[in-house]
């Protein structure tokens, strides 16, 4: 096993996939003889040639059209957008055509591809390099959205992610690309699309988080424990949609209070379904209200003010005390 | 009906300076010895405040930053072309012309460190702020040269400027043929600079030229040597003078090359040759220009070394300006947001503030132990 950064084990899963299976075909900005500006595709476009690691002309829309048209065709597209922010260009394809071609041809044709790019906020860009939008993939019937927040579990979901039936918006989240390295195994490893990942049980209070989230919250976590005896059970969604509503729902009905910590805007968010689902699903089994954690409705500020306007791993303390003595 | 050729184009470049100074009386735009100065003054503050910017970049006290090195004859002579009562809606290389057009110097390096205050510039009207998605101003340029028409504004126009790699965006079309369709007064300039980021401008497009795309819009199009001021001055006034006589946009490709990295962020000998590189030093714009000066006997060598001390200064008091502003209001983004108050924003400004204190509190809290 080695030990990987979030880029090196997304390298890894590519770089694999694309051995084994020549369907695979990669394509975006700068990701061929520049390796992509986080380095990601290092190395492939020299081992695999430019027919399937394509350095694509700077255009978005064009990017994920093109790639819709070669996942009709057969082959499975796995494409870089450089960052979330440049991914609104192609949003119309996203909506009105990647998402429901299946639907549209009652499964005769269908859209087995990837949609990478790194998202969200803390490293110091400049305007729309910062944000969480992940709501709006989800909000799209018919796209998958995940989103990692570890080296070994980015490449495991990414390799399920190309292997999908179905298009897949993977989120990486930039603050984790380099943030930390992990062991991760040489031979094949994937993890499950729709599975949320139970990262420490715990009886008193379930936390849930995702992406470079997973972080503020584990430090939370570690900062409570070191406080007192008490048992978090903390959930990494992994996948965004469809959610894992079984592991949620179980981990409530147990621990009956729950914190969720997201870097999006609070409104119209993953919390915010999350929060609905349990309603649904799991009201009676609650012992305090819900409580989460989020950015503002707005603009991640430009990075002067950036940190203050990020969910804190204090802030999740305090909310996670206000949810045990209430 | 038998085979018949229904429409040919064919494509011209302009160049009055040639890379030694050398003027082509033809094509001599005739610019005052005072615009003349003024124009290299503007083209020297920028290369050497992009200088300093990667400097204080790498020394952390500024963000990643796109230098516009190489670019500032096509930056610089065009704002000179431009009119008050002109709109510049540029995209990011371009803040020089901002500048030009009154914007106070330390509003670049507010924004290069990570402050929106940057993009208030009430100083330079009619003067947008950087854009990042790129090619996307192109349209709001066209939006604005509607506005123009409408209200039937008399010496107005839009200058626009995006790069070759955002020729490649849907946008950029989109934005050409709004334009020709409604016949507003806009000017689209695409600085060529020979790469978007690590990809070469054959990447972008197959065509010889980009100024050739100004034929399917049926609108005046033409490539500029843009290392040439001169050159680059003439053939905007041109268009200038077209849209204010309601002959609708133009298009210029201005043909330079991004001597430098993409941003600070960015390594351009992974991409490219030293060799390339070393060929477009030979042509840059500035040294050209300053032969020119000095052949017309308007500058001198102890005029430059005045220049660059004073421009030094300038640039140091600007760098002081901007280090020394202090009060910046933590919650200021919350009055951005909307133009009328919401309380869901509202509230949320009180849980932030409050949040803000908290963290202070905990702080000075854990410095105490
Ligand atoms: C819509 C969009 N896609 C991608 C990017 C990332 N990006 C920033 S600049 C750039 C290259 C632009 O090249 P060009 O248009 O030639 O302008 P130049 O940087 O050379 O001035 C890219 C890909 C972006 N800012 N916006
Ligand atoms: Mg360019």
């Amino acid at each position: 096993m080695a030990k990987l950064n979030m880029v090196q084990a997304i390298n890894l899963a590519l770089d694999q996939e694309m051995a084994r299976d020549s369907r695979v075909i990669m394509m975006g900005e700068d990701i061929g003889v520049n390796g992509g500006v986080f380095r990601a595709t290092d190395g492939l476009f020299a081992k695999y040639g430019e027919e399937r690691v394509i350095d694509s002309p700077l255009a978005e829309a064009g990017i994920v059209g093109s790639a819709l048209g070669m996942a009709i065709a057969g082959l499975i597209p796995v494409v870089e957008i450089q960052f979330a922010g440049f991914s609104y260009i192609a949003f119309g394809q996203l909506e009105s055509n990647v998402s429901r071609y299946r639907w549209r041809t009652q499964g005769l044709y269908t859209a087995p591809m990837v949609v990478r790019m790194p998202y969200g906020a803390g490293v110091h860009a400049i305007e729309h390099h910062s944000e969480s939008r992940e709501a709006y993939f989800a909000h799209t019937p018919g796209l998958k959205v995940v989103t990692p927040s570890t080296p070994r579990n980015a490449r495991a979901l990414l390799v399920s992610a190309i292997r999908d039936p179905d298009p897949v918006i993977f989120l990486e989240p930039t603050k984790s690309y380099r943030a930390f390295k992990e062991e991760v195994p040489e031979e094949e490893e994937s993890y499950p699309i729709g599975k949320a990942e139970i990262v420490q049980e715990g009886s008193d209070l379930t936390l849930v988080s995702f992406g470079a989230m997973m972080r503020v919250a584990l430090k939370a976590v570690e900062e409570l424990q070191k406080q007192r005896k008490i048992g978090i059970e903390l959930i990494d969604l992994l996948t965004i949609s469809p959610l894992d509503i079984d592991t949620l729902c179980t981990s409530v009905k147990k621990t009956g209070r729950l914190v969720i910590v997201q870097e999006a805007p609070g409104s119209f968010s993953v919390a915010s379904e999350i929060i609905a689902l349990i309603n649904d699903k799991a009201l009676m089994s609650l012992k305090a209200p819900i409580k989460r954690v989020t950015g503002y409705d707005m603009v991640i500020p430009y990075f002067f003010r950036e940190e203050m306007y990020l969910p804190h791993p204090e802030q999740v303390v305090r909310a996670i005390e206000e949810t045990l003595s209430y | 009906m038998p085979l018949e050729v229904i429409g040919t184009f064919n494509v011209s470049r302009l160049q009055v300076l040639d890379h030694n100074g050398e003027l082509d009386q033809e094509f001599d735009p005739k610019l005052s010895s005072d615009k003349l100065l003024k124009l290299y003054y503007y083209m020297l503050l920028n290369r050497r405040t992009d200088e300093r910017m990667v400097k204080l970049q790498r020394q952390g006290r500024l963000g990643t930053f796109g230098a516009s090195t190489g670019q500032e004859a096509t930056i610089c002579a065009a704002t000179l072309a431009m009119g008050e009562r002109d709109w510049f809606v540029p995209s990011y290389r371009e803040s020089f012309g901002a500048v030009m057009r009154g914007m106070q110097l330390s509003k670049i390096f507010l924004y290069w460190s990570g402050h929106e205050e940057g993009n208030y510039t009430p100083e330079a009207p009619r003067t947008l702020p950087i854009q990042v998605i790129v090619g996307s101003q192109a349209l709001h340029a066209v939006g604005i040269a509607y506005a123009i028409k409408y209200r039937r504004e008399k010496e107005s126009a839009v200058v626009t400027f995006f790069g070759d790699g955002a020729t490649s965006q849907g946008d950029i079309h989109e934005a050409m043929n709004f334009a020709s369709v409604w016949k507003v007064p806009v000017v689209f300039i695409c600085q060529n600079n020979q790469w978007a980021i690590s990809q070469p401008r054959s990447r972008q497009t197959n065509a010889k030229t980009i100024a050739q795309r100004a034929y399917a819009y049926d609108m005046p199009g033409i490539q500029v040597d843009g290392n040439d001021a001169l050159a680059v001055y003439k053939v905007t006034k041109e268009a200038l003078e077209r849209a204010y006589q309601g002959q609708g946009p133009s298009f210029i490709e201005a043909e330079n090359y991004r001597l430098t990295m993409h941003t600070t962020a960015d390594d351009p000998t992974k991409y490219r040759k030293n060799e390339e590189v070393d060929f477009w030093w030979q042509r840059e714009p500035l040294k050209r220009f300053r032969a020119f000066l000095e052949s017309k006997a308007l500058w001198s060598e102890a005029q430059q070394v005045k220049l660059e001390e004073q421009l030094n200064q300038e640039i140091e008091t600007a760098v002081r300006d901007f280090e020394s502003q202090k009060n910046f209001k933590v919650d200021a983004p919350f009055e951005h947001i909307f133009g009328t108050t919401h309380s869901v924003i509202e509230s949320q400004r009180a849980e932030f503030l409050a949040e803000q204190l908290k963290r202070q509190q905990q702080e000075q809290e854990q410095e105490r132990r």
